[in-house]
């Protein structure tokens, strides 16, 4: 498995930090994520700061917290013209997983995965088709 | 009056606004006021993916909006005016004189800013044509949330609004 981190995390305050450790813990692959908050950052600076991190790391693909924010707002400035670089907004602890997991896949395609498999991932209890 | 909150903040369009400050007010309008932005279609779409649809975005260049900004005053319809930077709701007051109340809402780290809040880092030049924009007669408070207590300039410059 490749050192550096082929995507970056980005999340409000500690969330994707949180979200990071977590997969760490589950799979032992947090090193494919590398996170990164907006605390305290504007969103020129949280731009600028994504960007560096894309050319320290390599990464092509941003995954974000929050579809409507200031992280995905960085992230899409962030990539906007980059060829191949991919967004995933609103991603989820499912989603990064199934990315961590998938290293044998170009990233790009591993997070289109990830994308659909973190929306199909929440569930409601009890199930509303069940008790029709 | 139809403009609830005139904000300064650079994150313009996030959760903050579009949840915290536009739910509770029934918001059906944000203007975006930003020399740059309104004149970059990639970059309106980009803010526009952070607004539901039955909240109408419109993107302005300051003088343009110091035009719009009494028809805004006179539609029933609440609305947030926003600002990316000091100095285009500086600019902004000025040609509308309508305008009386500021919102410093979130203007992060950057080269020879000194921290205030910690979602308002100013330069001296910032807080200098605050004051002014305050001696003109507009309020002038800092207030991320509407949850939170609003912080008078005079008081943040003092170094009292430490939050």
């Amino acid at each position: 498995m490749s050192e550096r981190p082929p995507a970056i995390v980005l999340g409000h305050g500690s969330l994707a930090f949180g979200l990071v450790d977590a997969v760490e813990r589950i799979t032992g692959r947090g090193r494919r994520l590398h996170a990164i908050s907006n605390e305290g950052l504007g969103g020129a600076e949280l731009a600028a700061r994504i960007r560096e991190a894309m050319a320290e790391t390599g990464a092509t693909v941003l995954f974000t917290d929050l579809p409507a924010g200031s992280c995905s707002t960085a992230a899409v400035r962030a990539v906007h013209g980059i060829p191949g670089a991919l967004c995933v907004m609103g991603a989820n602890l499912p989603a990064l997983l199934h990315f961590a997991m998938h290293d044998e896949l170009e990233p790009a395609d591993a997070a289109r995965e990830a994308a659909a498999r973190g929306g199909a991932a929440i569930k409601l209890y009890p199930d509303p088709a069940r008790e029709r | 009056m139809s403009v609830e909150l005139n904000r300064i903040d650079d994150r313009l369009i996030h959760g903050q606004v579009v949840l915290g400050w536009g739910q509770p007010m029934a918001l059906a309008r944000i203007a975006v006021v930003d020399d740059t932005i309104a004149a970059s279609p990639w970059e309106q779409d980009l803010y526009r993916m952070a607004v539901p649809p039955e909240i109408e975005v419109a993107f302005l260049a300051v003088d343009d909006a110091v035009r719009a900004y009494a028809s805004w005053q006179a539609d029933a319809r609440p609305a947030i005016v926003l600002t990316g930077t000091v100095d285009a709701m500086c600019r902004l007051a000025e040609g509308a004189p309508a305008l009386r109340a500021v919102n410093l809402g979130g203007v992060h780290q950057g080269p020879g800013r000194v921290e205030r809040l910690r979602y308002l880092f100013l330069t001296p030049a910032e807080e200098r044509a605050l004051l002014a924009l305050e001696a003109r007669g507009v309020a002038v408070t800092a207030q991320d949330v509407p949850t939170a207590a609003p912080v008078p300039l005079r008081e943040l410059l003092a170094g009292r609004g430490a939050a």
